[in-house]
C-alpha cells in the first residue's frame, strides 16, 4: 500500500492517578505517517506534549515487537485495536484514515484498577500466575527431547496455549471481566505435558481460587475474548480448564 | 478441595448452571413431545390421556419435583451469577466492545432468563396449577386440558404472549446447549462442532414446535 500522512484526533482517557476521576481529553496531531506503529504515535504526541510542558501520557510498553504482553490500549471500541491477532504495539498507523478521531481507553475491569492514565495494574495477573502457573519440581537440565515421548497434538495444543503472553486483552473484552481465557491457557499449557501433569489437579483448583479472589467475573462462553486475543488463544482451552477442574473436585482427597 | 469450596467458585457456579440447564433441556424434549400429542387431531383424546399419565403416574410426579429443585437452582444461582458478573467493571467503556466475537443473545443468558421466568409465571398460572388442584387432590373432577388450551388460545392476546415467551426460550437456548457442554468440559474441536450445530437445530425445531401449539389452535388448524 502507498505510504501517506494523517492528521487525526485523540481522545484520550486520563487519569492521574487511582483515587482521580478522570475524564477524556482532546488531543491533535499532525502528519503522521501510515508507516508508524500506533505506539510511535503516542510517543510523538508526548514529545509535543513535553514540549508545551505539559504532563506526558502514560502507556505500558515493552518489547515493542509483540511478544511480551505489556502493551495494551483499548482502541475505537476493541481491545489492541482492530486487526485480528495483533498486539497495540503491533498495530500500525495504516489502519486508519486521514481525519479519523481514536478513541484510546484502558482495560476496564475492577481487578484491573486504573494506575495512572492507560495503564492498569495487572498484578492479579501475576497472582494467578503464582496461586499454581508452575511446575514445581526441580527439572535440572533440559533432557535430550527425544527421551520423553509426547504425543504430537498434545504438543502443539500445548504450545498454542502457552503463546499467551498475559496482556489481558481477554478480560478487557468480556462482558463478565472474566480471566478465563488466560487461566485456561495456563492451565491446558502445562497439564497436556508430562512435566506438568503430576500437579495439573491442584494447580487449576488453586488458580481459580486466586482468580476468583481477584474480583474476575464467571466465564459465560460468549467468545469475545477469542476474538480479541492477539495470540488467538482458542476457546477450547476454557472448557478443557472445565473438565480439569470438574475431574479435580471429583478425585479431591476430602 | 471441598464440595463448599468447589460450588462456590466461578466454575462451580457455572456447574450448576450447566447441569441444571441439561436437565431442564431434557424437560423440554419430553414437554414438546406430549404437547405435539395435540396434532393428533382427535380432539384431544391422545393429548388428554397423555396428560392424565403425567398427573397421576408416580414416575412423572417424582421427576417434576426434581424438575422444580433444578428449575429453582438454575434461576437463583443465574440472578446470582448475573448480579456478580455485572459487577466486576464499575467504570464502563465509552465505545462497545459489540458483537466481535460473540453473538448478543450469547451475552444477554439474564435478560433472556428472566423473560422466561415472566412467561413462566403465566404458563404455570394458566395450565399447571388449575390442572394440578383439580387432579387427586383439591377440587375433584380432572380438567379436559385440550378443551382448556382451545379456550386460552382463542385470545389472540395470549397467543402472541405465548410467542414472544418461546422465543426469548429459542434464543436462551441458541447459546445455552453448547454453552453447558463446554462448561462440563466438552473441548474436542469436532464435539464442539457437533454440539453446537445440533444446539441450533434444537433450539429452532422446539421453539418453532412450541409456538405453533396456540396458533394451531388459533387458526383453528386443529378443532
Ligand atoms: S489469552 Fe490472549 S488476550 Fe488473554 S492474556 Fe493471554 S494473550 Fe492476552
Ligand atoms: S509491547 Fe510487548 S507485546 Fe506490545
Amino acid at each position: 500500500m502507498e505510504h501517506y500522512n494523517m492528521n487525526l484526533t485523540l481522545k484520550v482517557w486520563r487519569q492521574k492517578n487511582k483515587e482521580d476521576k478522570g475524564g477524556f481529553q482532546t488531543f491533535q496531531v499532525k502528519d503522521i505517517s501510515s508507516e508508524m506503529s500506533f505506539l510511535e504515535m503516542l510517543d510523538i504526541l508526548n514529545e509535543q506534549l513535553i514540549n508545551e510542558g505539559k504532563d506526558a501520557i502514560a502507556f505500558d510498553h515493552d518489547c515493542r515487537e509483540g511478544i511480551c504482553g505489556t502493551c495494551s490500549l483499548y482502541i475505537n471500541g476493541k481491545p489492541h485495536g482492530e486487526w485480528k491477532g495483533n498486539t497495540t504495539c503491533q498495530l500500525h498507523m495504516r489502519a486508519f484514515k486521514d481525519g479519523e478521531t481514536i478513541t484510546i481507553e484502558p482495560w476496564r475491569a475492577n481487578a484491573f484498577p486504573v494506575i495512572k492514565d492507560l495503564v492498569v495494574d495487572r498484578s492479579s495477573f501475576d497472582r494467578i500466575i503464582q496461586a499454581g502457573g508452575y511446575v514445581s519440581v526441580n527439572t535440572g537440565n533440559a533432557m535430550d527431547g527425544n527421551c520423553l515421548p509426547i504425543d504430537k497434538n498434545r504438543a502443539d495444543d500445548s504450545f498454542a496455549a502457552a503463546m499467551c503472553i498475559g496482556c489481558g486483552a481477554c478480560v478487557a473484552a468480556c462482558k463478565n471481566s472474566s480471566a478465563m481465557l488466560f487461566v485456561s491457557a495456563k492451565v491446558s499449557h502445562l497439564a497436556l505435558l508430562p512435566q506438568g501433569e503430576p500437579e495439573k489437579r491442584s494447580r487449576v483448583m488453586n488458580m481459580i481460587a486466586q482468580m476468583d479472589k481477584e474480583g474476575f467475573g464467571a466465564c459465560t462462553n460468549t467468545g469475545a475474548c477469542e476474538a480479541t486475543c492477539p495470540k488467538e488463544i482458542s476457546l477450547s482451552n476454557i472448557s478443557r480448564l472445565n473438565k480439569e477442574y470438574l475431574f479435580a473436585s471429583l478425585t479431591a482427597d476430602k | 478441595m471441598t464440595w463448599k469450596e468447589v460450588f462456590t467458585s466461578s466454575v462451580g457456579k457455572k456447574l450448576v448452571m450447566s447441569f441444571t440447564g441439561i436437565f431442564l433441556i431434557l424437560f423440554l424434549v419430553v414437554h414438546v413431545g406430549l404437547n405435539a400429542c395435540i396434532w393428533a387431531n382427535d380432539g384431544g383424546t391422545m393429548f388428554n390421556a397423555g396428560a392424565h399419565f403425567m398427573g397421576n403416574n408416580v414416575v412423572p410426579r417424582i421427576l417434576e419435583i426434581g424438575l422444580f429443585v433444578g428449575l429453582l437452582l438454575h434461576i437463583i444461582q443465574g440472578i446470582m451469577l448475573e448480579l456478580s458478573n455485572r459487577s466486576k467493571r464499575n467504570v464502563k467503556y465509552a465505545i462497545d466492545y459489540g458483537n466481535q466475537g460473540s453473538k448478543w443473545y450469547s451475552r444477554s443468558m439474564g435478560l433472556l432468563g428472566t423473560l422466561i421466568l415472566i412467561f413462566l409465571v403465566i404458563h404455570l398460572a394458566d395450565f399447571w396449577i388449575p390442572n394440578r388442584a383439580h387432579q387427586g387432590f383439591l377440587l375433584g373432577e380432572e380438567i379436559n386440558l385440550y378443551e382448556k388450551m382451545k379456550l386460552e388460545f382463542s385470545e389472540l392476546w395470549v397467543v402472541i404472549v405465548y410467542t414472544l415467551g418461546c422465543l426469548s426460550l429459542g434464543y436462551h437456548l441458541a447459546h445455552g446447549f453448547q454453552s453447558a457442554f463446554r462448561t462440563i468440559g466438552v473441548h474436542n474441536k469436532r464435539y464442539n462442532l457437533m454440539l453446537t450445530s445440533l444446539g441450533y437445530g434444537f433450539s429452532v425445531v422446539v421453539t418453532f414446535a412450541f409456538i405453533m401449539m396456540p396458533w394451531s389452535f388459533f387458526l383453528h388448524i386443529i378443532q
